[in-house]
C-alpha cells in the first residue's frame, strides 16, 4: 500500500510517524530488551566483574517445581477474578448504557471511574482495614444484624480476590459501556415490536454485538492479574504468595535480578500463549 | 575528677578547633534513621571538631556494597553489619582502622573487638558499634507469664495469632533454634522445613516492617510474633503490651560495625566520627529515644539500670545463650530462600 504513496505523502507520514515510534524506542524497547539480556545473565553486568550469557536463569523455572505450582495458582487467580469482574461489570455496563440517562448516568459513571482516581495503594490499604477482624465492614455488619458475625477475611484467598475485582472492574465497565453505547436502540426496538423477551434481546442482539468490548475488558483485567502482587502481598498474608510476588522478591529482596527478569518473560509468554488459545473466540468476536 | 576533666576537655576542644581550618565534611552511608543522622548528635560533633557530617542512605546490604563499589572516593564512614565486613575487606572497598586513634575503643570487649569477622589479617576493619537480637516478643495481655521456650510460636492455643517476618534467612535460622541445630550450619534442612512447615498454619501473616508490627500488635491481631530486640524496646516504650523474650533455645545475635572505605579522603574526621558514635555521652541519650545495644561495655554500663539495653541485654544469662551470625554463602543463601519459597508457595 505505500507503494501508492506521493512520495510527498511519504515523507509527511515519516515526520508524522516518527516521534511515535522514537517513543515506543525509548519507553518499551528498550527497557524491555535490556531486561530481555538481564534475563541471559549470570550476574548483574556492574555489579561483578565475571559475568556469563547463560540459559540457567530459564532451566530455574523448570527445575524447581515451585514456580510452576505459583504460576498455575496465578492464572488460577486471574481466571477467578476475571470472570468476576466480568458478572460483575456486564450487568452494570448494561444498566449504564441502555436503562439510566442524562445526571443519573452521569453520576453512577463517576462512582465507577472513582477508584481509578486514587492512588491503588491506597485502596489496597482501605480493604485491609475495612477486611481486618473487628474492622470496619465487620462491625457494621453487627450493628445491623441480630446475630454475631466474625468473618475473618483479611489474609485470606478471598480478600486478595476482593481487592483485585474493585481494582480492575472499572476496565470491564468501561469497555463493555462503550460496546453497549454503539448498539442502536432502533435494534432493540425492532427485536421488541417482533415479540422478542429482554432475555432474548440481550442474548440474541446485545451480547453478540458488544461482545468485542466485554472480551478487551477481560484482556485487560486477565494479564496484569496474573502477574499481581501488590494485593496478594497486602491482603492475602501468608497465603499471598504467587507468581507476581516472587518475581517482586527476586527484583526487591534478593538482588537476583536476572532470575527476576526470566521470570518476568516467561510469565508474558505464558500470558501470550493464554491469549493465542483464546483468539479464535477473539478474532469471531470482531466479525 | 570531673573539675579536672572539664579543663581537659577544654583544652581538647581548643586543639581540635584550633585546626577549624581543616574541617572536613564527611559523608556518613548508612540506613535511614539509624543513629549517625540524628541531629543533636551532629551537632554536638560539629561543635567539638568542627566536622559537619552528610548522609546518604542505603536499604538493603546489597545496595550497599553497589555503592561502595561503584562511588569511590564519595563515602568516609560505612555502617556494615558485620556478616558482609570480610566481603567488603576482601573486596578492598574498606580501609584498616587505626585503633589507637579512637579513645573510646578501649571499653569495647575482646568478645566484639577481636571477632573475626570485623579483623582481617591481623587488621581491624570494623569497629564494634551496636548489637541485638532477633527472637520474638509476645502480647502480655494473651500471656500470663512470659514463655520460656521458642515452642510459643508453634503452641496450638495461639492459632491463627503468630507471625514471622517474610525473611527466608531469618525463618531458616528460627527453624534451626527450634530444631536444636546451628544456626550457621544448619545440617539437617529436612527437620527445619518441616518445622516450618508445622508453623505455616499457626501464622495470622508476615509482618516486614517495625511500623506493621505494631500495628498489628495495636490493633490486637497478635499473641506472639518474632521481633527484634531495639524494636521490641521502642514499642514498649510506645506503650504497647509488648515483652521481649530470649527463650532457653537461644536467639539470633547480630553485630553491626563502623568502617571507612578504603577511598576516603576525610580519615582522620572519619576517625573521630567513629570514636563520637562508640562513646557513652552519645549512646547514653540515643538509648532514651530506643537504641540497640551498645558493644561498648562502657556505654552500656553508662546506662540508667532499668534501660531495656541494660536490664536485659546486660545480663550475661541472656548474652550466654546468644548465637551470633555468621557470614553465609550466596549458595546457602539461594538454598534458604528457595525452601523458603516453596514452604509459602504450599499455602
Amino acid at each position: 500500500m505505500a507503494d501508492a504513496l506521493h512520495p510527498a505523502d511519504r515523507a509527511r507520514l515519516a515526520v508524522f510517524l516518527t516521534p511515535a515510534y522514537l517513543w515506543l524506542t525509548l519507553a518499551v524497547f528498550l527497557p524491555l530488551s535490556a531486561m530481555l539480556f538481564f534475563s541471559f545473565v549470570t550476574d548483574m553486568p556492574g555489579d561483578v566483574d565475571q559475568w556469563f550469557v547463560t540459559l540457567s536463569n530459564y532451566g530455574e523455572f523448570l527445575r524447581n517445581p515451585t514456580y510452576a505450582s505459583l504460576m498455575w495458582k496465578s492464572l488460577k487467580l486471574a481466571f477467578t477474578v476475571t470472570i468476576l469482574c466480568i458478572l460483575i461489570g456486564y450487568p452494570c455496563a448494561l444498566v449504564l448504557a441502555k436503562s439510566v440517562k442524562g445526571r443519573t448516568r452521569e453520576a453512577l459513571f463517576l462512582m465507577v471511574i472513582l477508584p481509578f482516581w486514587s492512588n491503588s495503594l491506597v485502596r489496597i490499604f482501605s480493604w485491609a482495614i475495612v477486611l481486618r477482624g473487628n474492622g470496619v465492614l465487620e462491625k457494621a455488619l453487627n450493628a445491623v444484624l441480630p446475630f454475631e458475625v466474625k468473618l475473618k477475611l483479611l489474609f485470606t484467598t478471598d480478600a486478595v480476590v476482593i481487592g483485585l475485582v474493585h481494582s480492575y472492574l472499572p476496565y470491564v465497565i468501561l469497555t463493555s459501556y462503550l460496546a453497549l453505547q454503539a448498539v442502536s436502540d432502533d435494534l432493540i426496538d425492532a427485536a421488541r415490536s417482533m415479540g422478542a423477551s429482554s432475555l432474548t434481546i440481550l442474548w440474541r442482539i446485545l451480547l453478540p454485538l458488544s461482545l468485542p468490548g466485554l472480551l478487551a475488558g477481560a484482556v485487560l483485567v486477565f494479564v496484569p492479574v496474573v502477574g499481581s502482587f501488590m494485593e496478594p502481598r497486602i491482603l492475602g498474608g501468608r497465603m499471598g504468595t504467587y507468581y507476581g510476588t516472587v518475581i517482586e522478591d527476586q527484583f526487591v529482596a534478593v538482588y537476583n535480578w536476572p532470575l527476576g527478569a526470566a521470570l518476568s518473560f516467561i510469565l508474558l509468554a505464558v500470558v501470550l500463549v493464554v491469549l493465542a488459545l483464546a483468539s479464535p473466540v477473539l478474532r469471531k468476536a470482531k466479525t | 575528677m570531673t573539675l579536672k576533666s572539664v579543663p581537659s576537655l577544654a583544652t581538647a576542644l581548643v586543639a581540635l578547633t584550633a585546626g577549624g581550618a581543616f574541617a572536613d565534611e564527611i559523608r556518613v552511608l548508612n540506613w535511614q534513621g539509624y543513629g549517625t543522622d540524628i541531629d543533636w548528635s551532629l551537632a554536638a560533633f560539629a561543635e567539638a571538631t568542627g566536622h559537619t557530617v552528610v548522609h546518604e542512605y542505603f536499604n538493603s546490604e546489597q545496595e550497599m556494597l553497589t555503592k561502595l563499589r561503584t562511588n569511590p572516593g564519595a563515602y568516609d564512614v560505612v555502617m556494615i553489619n558485620a556478616v558482609f565486613t570480610p566481603q567488603a575487606a576482601e573486596e578492598g572497598l574498606i580501609a584498616p582502622i587505626d585503633t589507637s586513634a579512637i579513645a573510646n575503643y578501649s571499653g569495647i570487649p575482646a568478645s566484639f573487638a577481636e571477632d573475626e569477622k570485623l579483623n582481617h589479617d591481623g587488621t581491624v576493619y570494623g569497629v564494634p558499634w551496636t548489637w541485638g537480637l532477633t527472637s520474638f516478643a509476645i502480647n502480655t495481655q494473651s500471656f500470663d507469664a512470659p514463655p520460656a521456650s521458642i515452642e510459643a510460636l508453634w503452641d496450638k492455643s495461639y492459632e491463627g495469632r503468630v507471625s514471622i517476618r517474610d525473611d527466608a534467612l531469618e525463618a531458616m535460622q528460627i527453624g534451626a533454634l527450634a530444631t536444636g541445630q546451628d544456626i550457621n550450619n544448619i545440617t539437617d534442612m529436612e527437620a527445619v522445613t518441616a518445622k516450618l512447615a508445622a508453623l505455616m498454619p499457626q501464622l495470622r501473616t508476615f509482618w516486614s516492617s517495625e511500623n506493621d508490627w505494631n500495628q498489628y500488635m495495636a490493633a490486637g491481631e497478635l499473641d506472639v510474633a518474632t521481633y527484634w530486640s531495639g524494636s521490641a524496646s521502642r514499642s514498649a516504650g510506645m506503650g504497647l503490651p509488648v515483652a521481649f523474650v530470649v527463650p532457653q533455645e537461644g536467639a539470633i545475635g547480630w553485630l553491626d560495625g563502623l568502617s571507612i572505605p578504603a577511598t576516603s579522603t576525610h580519615k582522620e574526621a572519619a576517625t573521630q566520627f567513629i570514636n563520637w558514635m562508640i562513646g557513652p555521652a552519645f549512646y547514653v541519650k540515643w538509648d532514651a529515644d530506643g537504641a540497640p545495644a551498645s558493644a561498648n561495655a562502657e556505654a552500656a554500663a553508662a546506662l540508667p539500670d532499668e534501660a531495656f539495653n541494660k536490664a536485659v541485654l546486660g545480663d550475661p544469662e541472656v548474652v550466654a545463650r546468644v548465637h551470633f551470625q555468621d557470614a553465609i554463602s550466596d549458595e546457602t543463601r539461594a538454598a534458604y530462600l528457595e525452601a523458603w519459597q516453596a514452604l509459602k508457595a504450599a499455602q
